[in-house]
């Protein structure tokens, strides 16, 4: 996944039925094109964090997280395309192997820090947890032997650093205070 | 103190209507929503009024929200009668007008198995609505339908839908409504930011040719004395965009109409020339615009919206305000010094005499702009206009002046065909004090025809004008302009409306030429119930000043 162009924002969500789908038809609705999309628990009861990769920066991306508020369930959204931050993704990799092919897989799953998580007869799978660039860097050296089957979790991402103040996320949100001032 | 009381989810959703004002609703029973319809037979302070389509039931409510300025409800069943109310849905939400939908859906156990009459209609919904339920169980009714209610009005206010199952309605809880509702996700804004006022007070003080562009946020907030407070004490013109128009009075020397596609020729010069724009609740339609590249180019912009995602959405703003149009004014106004700007008025007032846009054509065949004139002059402007959509949307924009808030309506956004007849109907059951003049075409009119049934059987004393040209007229006016004449499906082959309105049992009368047609307004207007004029206006009279699609306000083409 080539990270120029895109960017990523995390939003906080009330954890209601239809909330996933409401976020995915806005996106539709107005032309925003999601690159990933990871939707899991958060540290808070009742709220989920989705983690969305969008194609387009400025403005665009603006607008965005604008219509991203208008949705009574979206608590808070966070541009971090320019954070200094931690981004992971998860892959797992099926990666044709027959033989002697084998030890060079596995070595390259090794240089990548990866697992492998199955042995086959003539495929391995690999387990991959890095940044979404590092795995493009992977997946272009596993294709000289070949990708059979592929499964990416699309980018979980969190800034750095410490807590400055002991405060719910959610209570940072006012009103009006997603756009310049 | 909480009231535990056990009642039915049909009773609790009576029950929240009557804490939230409402008193009459507009709908159509069906299978899923019988228990409804059933703990309504013991509120007969719920006036329910049995329009013929849902769609007329949609649009009835649209319009008794916008003359109360609160919350209008209509109501149908499950699958068709739901998708029968997405237009007036997606009419209200381009609109900002608070109504709550209310759906009945197959029993909770049959959802999910494509069950006879189901729909999904909340998912159908999602774009559509401000925010919607499906309503799993009973325990959460009380909150949601509170909710509802909160939502549609508060903030840009919106439609709501409420999706309720048919053993919901039948279902018992002691769960109490809450006194009031806290959401996390959603906190309206209140005044704007004080920087950005003071930094708009500022660049008022500078400005030699300001101009406000007062929108639908005016008068959703009520802001009407601000308005006119801010443009007496600097001294500035005002315009108006459709859903702006009664903002502000049309006779007052600062008022220079209606901005915009069939604005006034003056107003929409005015923007095209000024140094600043105070945009009051407006969101810079295209419609309104013209050719963006070229709106306004010599105008820096305020903008007020209390919707963050219209700031910006379609013109570089100097100064973005998010808030209520009045609070924010409220703070604005004393930051305002008095002024005046002579010269500039002037140059406007010039050009209003110059090219007399509000004026209908010195014609002695009965044109449709004289239909509209002679309404407003029998009416001495003392009355409600619901206009339809198309060309006699534009004239009964232009031909008329309001003069107080809450007097012409119009759906303006989604701009359906069919609007006006069950609209006004909403109006005048809102403002039983008040005339209602529903001016429609003989293409719109159609759309909803069937709802004279209900206004006859209800006695509601509409007053229905039909612009008859015999045509789609803004179609014709389209097709002759920019597809060389070659019509299609522009021209109308129709049925005499004053015999048809009898048969509805409403008073029809069919007026040709200008003295019948003054004559046939006031029998009108004497006439103690619903009464509809067929009026035979010229069939190829076309609707200007017009701004070309694709051209810019300055650009503004003349008859």
């Amino acid at each position: 996944m080539k990270t120029e162009g895109l960017s990523t924002l995390v939003a906080l969500v009330e954890d209601n039925p239809g909330v996933l789908t409401k976020v995915a038809t806005l996106f539709r609705r107005r032309g925003f094109n999601i690159a990933s999309l990871n939707v899991g628990h958060s540290e808070q009861p009742g709220i989920s964090r989705m983690t969305i990769v969008i194609e387009g920066t400025g403005a665009h991306i603006k607008q965005c997280e604008k219509h991203l508020y208008k949705l009574v369930e979206v608590v808070k959204v966070v541009d971090i395309t320019n954070a200094d931050r931690v981004d992971k993704e998860l892959a797992l990799v099926k990666i044709a192997a027959h033989g002697a092919e084998r030890s060079s897989v596995v070595a390259l799953a090794q240089a990548f820090d990866g697992e492998v998580v199955d042995v086959g007869r003539n495929a391995l799978i690999v387990q991959l947890t890095a940044s979404p660039y590092t795995i493009e860097r992977f997946l272009s050296l596993a294709g000289d032997f070949g990708v059979v089957e592929l499964t990416r979790t699309g980018l979980i991402t969190m800034a750095r650093g410490d807590v400055r103040r002991a405060r719910s996320p959610v209570a940072a949100r006012r009103p009006g205070s997603n756009h310049k001032e | 103190m909480i009231d535990r009381k056990v009642r039915t989810g049909g009773s609790i959703i009576c029950d929240v209507f009557l804490e939230e004002g409402v008193t009459a609703i507009f709908g159509m029973p069906g299978g899923a929503s019988l228990p409804f319809y059933d703990a309504l037979y013991d509120y007969p302070q719920i006036q329910h009024y049995l329009m013929r389509n849902e769609q007329g039931a949609g649009y009835a409510a649209d319009g008794y929200a916008r003359a109360l300025n609160s919350v209008g409800v209509a109501t149908s069943t499950s699958g068709p009668g739901a998708t029968n109310l997405v237009t007036p849905i997606a009419s209200a939400m381009m609109d900002s007008i608070p109504v709550v939908f209310l759906t009945g859906q197959v029993a909770t156990p049959f959802i999910g198995t494509d069950a006879f009459q189901e729909t999904d209609i909340t998912g159908v919904t999602i774009p559509i609505t401000k925010q919607n339920y499906l309503v799993k169980s009973v325990h959460e009714l009380p909150r949601i339908m509170k909710e509802a209610f909160y939502l549609a009005r508060s903030g840009r206010p919106g439609p709501v839908l409420v999706d309720v199952p048919k053993d919901v309605f039948l279902d018992e809880t002691d769960e109490p409504v809450p006194e009031s509702i806290e959401l996390r996700g959603y906190k309206p804004a209140g005044a704007g930011h004080r920087r950005m006022i003071r930094k708009a007070a500022e660049l008022i003080g500078q400005s030699e040719r300001p101009v406000i562009m007062a929108g639908h946020g005016v008068a959703i907030s009520g802001a009407f004395e601000e308005l006119r407070e801010l443009a007496e004490k600097a001294e500035i013109p005002v315009i108006t965009t459709l859903h702006g128009v009664g903002d502000f009075p049309e006779t007052h020397p600062l008022s220079f109409g209606m901005i915009g596609m069939h604005g006034m020729y003056y107003a929409n010069m005015a923007v095209s020339e000024c140094d600043l724009i105070i945009g009051l609740g407006l969101r810079f339609d295209d419609r309104v615009t013209g050719r963006v590249a070229d709106f306004a180019p010599k105008a820096k912009i305020i903008h007020v919206d209390i919707d963050p995602a219209e700031i910006e959405k379609v013109v570089p703003t100097a100064v973005p305000i998010v808030g209520d149009v009045k609070a924010t004014l409220q703070i604005l106004n004393p930051l305002v010094s008095a002024n005046t700007h002579t010269a500039w008025l002037e140059e406007l007032n010039r050009l209003r005499t110059n090219h007399p846009s509000h004026e209908p054509p010195p014609n002695e065949e009965f044109l449709p702009q004289h239909m509209v004139r002679y309404i407003y002059e029998a009416t001495e402007g003392e009355a409600i206009v619901v206009a339809d959509v198309g060309q006699n949307q534009m004239w009964a924009s232009q031909m008329f002046f309001y003069e107080k808030p809450y007097t012409f309506f119009s759906a303006g956004g989604l701009g359906g065909m069919g609007y006006a007849l069950p609209a006004a109907m909403g109006v005048q059951v809102a403002r039983p004090d008040q005339t209602v003049w529903c001016v429609t075409g003989d293409g719109g009119l159609q759309i909803n025809i069937q709802e004279l049934a209900a206004m006859a059987e209800y006695n509601i004393p509409v007053k229905v004008g039909v612009m008859n040209n015999a045509h789609l007229g803004m179609i014709r006016q389209w097709q002759n302009r920019f597809y060389n004449g070659r019509l299609m499906g522009a021209e109308l082959i129709n049925p005499d409306f004053a015999k048809v309105a009898e048969a509805f049992g409403i008073r029809g009368i069919r007026a040709e030429t200008q003295d019948e047609a003054r004559d046939a307004i006031s029998q009108a207007m004497e006439f103690d119930g619903p009464v509809l004029v067929d009026f035979i206006v010229d069939e190829l009279e076309d609707c200007y000043p017009m701004v070309e699609p694709g051209a810019s306000l300055a650009e503004t083409v003349e008859r």
